[in-house]
């Protein structure tokens, strides 16, 4: 097994615990409202829509679209090697639901705007218990068919 | 429009004052703190005891390295002063939001003059060991975890604002067709302003070939598009109105200031990524004033990355939302002689922090002061054989913004 390149890993708190460690589910979990069903990112102890505390992590659909991204080339880190994508993915499950990843499993030239995506996670172990990173790969059906 | 008694026009600047300014200059921040802050009073033709007010962003911060390292705290004891009021931070409105607390300040009455200062050292801090040694999360030996923002960017190797105006400028590319030609002049306008600024970082020439060629940072941000690392301070002096009759020089009154966040504050979460925080506080800025854009003679508008700038002409009303390619296009609408030609506006005069120097967020109002009051240099706008007399300076991108409209008439 190749060395995984880099990363910065999150401190993993019980707020951000279902975000970071849904992946070993294969789930890429938020924060959901139960009382008005409102996604929430980042996590909060209330509802920003309704204001209700009876908020609880569940499973995203995974799937978005590129909302925007920026081919990155300089090298921030020793062991994270330049190119690569950093994307904005905004999730199917709610208008405005997005978080900041990385586009993988496909050549920078071929990501694009509103390319269909889903989410892929690596695990990194870390001292107090792996993170699953959530990246985003091109739908099989589309990957490839970006100008 | 939510207009409110506009009790900034109770304050003025006064005075403004820079140190040595240099790459790698290795003197200690607050020796040039303290050159910019002793500058800025005299030039406001104060004493130190005159001075009761002391605001700065970010206030004492270790990290990143370069970024601060001199606070309220040793401004006042160094000059001994004797303070009224004081306010230094992070969690403002842009770096000039300091500058709005010192505005406040004095428009309450809690003092009569406040002294704003900004120092960095970054590219001292750099050293020879180059970007990556104070990159977040770097060269920590692995012991450093991300929180709060950082948390959701870091682990996805963007640590830096690069990649995320990379990302808004990019989808201003995508929704507007705007082009790195366009984008460039940006940076190619900065370069001959700094060509004849005697304190600019970078004054040799640069072509729109020069640009295209120099490797990229964060697509579509090259090299160019990426403010220069310094060392240096500035400060202004924020005076009450009645209070400043017997100063050196007329006073810079403060016509209006925005503020106003109304979206998320994220950068990644922000309704329109193409406008950020920017669209707030121009907005702002305009409700509180009868000016309009056409009346502007010079725009200092922040360029931590080119996009930025380009982003600020278009929230400020010099050109419709994502027609700042096309406005700023070869360069003429936004040249010093272009200052007081209809639909044109003279921008980043002294030459940006892509090319001065990234004095964060202060060089714009300094150098909008220095054109108001005529005192530029080779440099200097001219409107009608005079100074401008109408000038903003505005400074921040992403979710952290101010603006402030100035005029001298």
């Amino acid at each position: 097994m190749t060395e995984q390149p880099f990363r910065v890993l999150p401190a993993v708190t019980t707020d951000n615990e279902h975000f970071w460690r849904g992946g070993e589910h294969g789930e890429l979990r938020f924060l959901r409202c139960a009382d008005c069903g409102t996604w929430i990112h980042p996590p909060q102890p209330r509802c920003p829509e309704c204001l209700s505390t009876d908020v609880a992590p569940q499973a995203s659909s995974g799937r978005g679209r590129i909302l925007t991204y920026t081919v990155n080339h300089q090298p921030w880190y020793p062991g994270l090697d330049p190119p690569y994508v950093v994307a904005i993915v905004e999730l199917d499950d709610q208008p405005g639901l997005r978080l900041t990843t990385n586009i993988v499993g496909v050549d920078p030239d071929q990501v694009d705007f509103d390319q269909r995506v889903h989410v892929t996670f690596e695990e990194y172990p870390d001292r107090d218990g792996s993170v699953w990173l959530p990246f985003f790969e091109p739908d099989p059906d589309v990957a490839g068919t970006a100008s | 429009m939510r207009r409110r008694e506009v009790g900034e026009r109770r304050a003025v600047i006064s005075g403004v004052g820079q140190s040595q300014v240099g790459r790698r200059i290795y003197r200690d921040p607050l020796g040039l703190t303290l050159d910019a802050c002793l500058a800025a009073v005299e030039h406001a033709g104060l004493q130190l005891s005159d001075i009761d007010g002391l605001a700065t962003y970010p206030g004492n911060m270790n990290v990143p390295p370069g970024f601060s390292g001199v606070g309220i705290a040793e401004v006042h004891d160094a000059l001994r002063l004797e303070l009224d009021w004081f306010a230094g931070g992070l969690e403002l409105p842009g770096q000039l939001g300091s500058v709005a607390n010192a505005v406040a300040a004095v428009a309450t009455g809690l003092c009569d003059h406040a002294l704003c200062f900004r120092t960095v050292w970054e590219a001292s801090a750099q050293g020879d060991a180059g970007r990556a040694s104070v990159t977040m999360g770097g060269g920590g030996g692995g012991g450093y975890r991300a929180s709060s923002f950082m948390q959701w960017t870091l682990p996805f190797g963007a640590p830096s604002a690069a990649n995320w105006i990379g990302m808004m400028a990019n989808l201003h590319f995508h929704r507007f067709g705007t082009t790195r030609e366009q984008l460039a002049w940006i940076a190619l306008n900065s370069r001959r302003n700094a060509e004849i600024n005697p304190t600019a970082i970078y004054r040799t020439p640069m072509s729109l070939q020069d640009y295209l060629d120099v490797r990229m940072i964060s697509d579509p941000l090259c090299l160019y598009d990426c403010d220069v690392p310094a060392d240096g301070s500035t400060a202004v002096v924020v005076s009450r109105a009645d209070a400043a009759a017997d100063l050196r020089r007329p006073p810079v009154r403060i016509e209006a200031v925005g503020t106003a966040l109304r979206g998320r504050p994220s950068w990644d979460q922000f309704d329109d990524l193409t406008t950020m925080a920017l669209r707030d506080a121009a907005a702002m800025m305009w409700e509180r004033t009868d000016l309009r854009p056409e009346q502007v003679h010079v725009a200092e508008l922040y360029d931590g990355f080119s996009f930025i700038t380009l982003a600020w002409l278009e929230a400020l009303g010099f050109c419709a939302q994502g027609e700042g390619g096309p406005f700023v296009e070869g360069g003429e609408r936004i040249a010093r002689e272009a200052a007081g030609v209809p639909g044109s506006v003279a921008l980043n005069t002294h030459g940006g922090q892509l090319s001065a120097g990234r004095l964060h967020g202060y060089g714009f109002l300094h150098e909008a002061c220095l054109q108001l009051w005529g005192e530029a240099g080779e440099r200097q706008v001219r409107v009608d054989g005079g100074a401008p007399s109408v000038g903003i300076a505005a400074a921040g991108g992403g979710p952290l913004a101010a603006a402030f409209l100035l005029r001298t008439d």
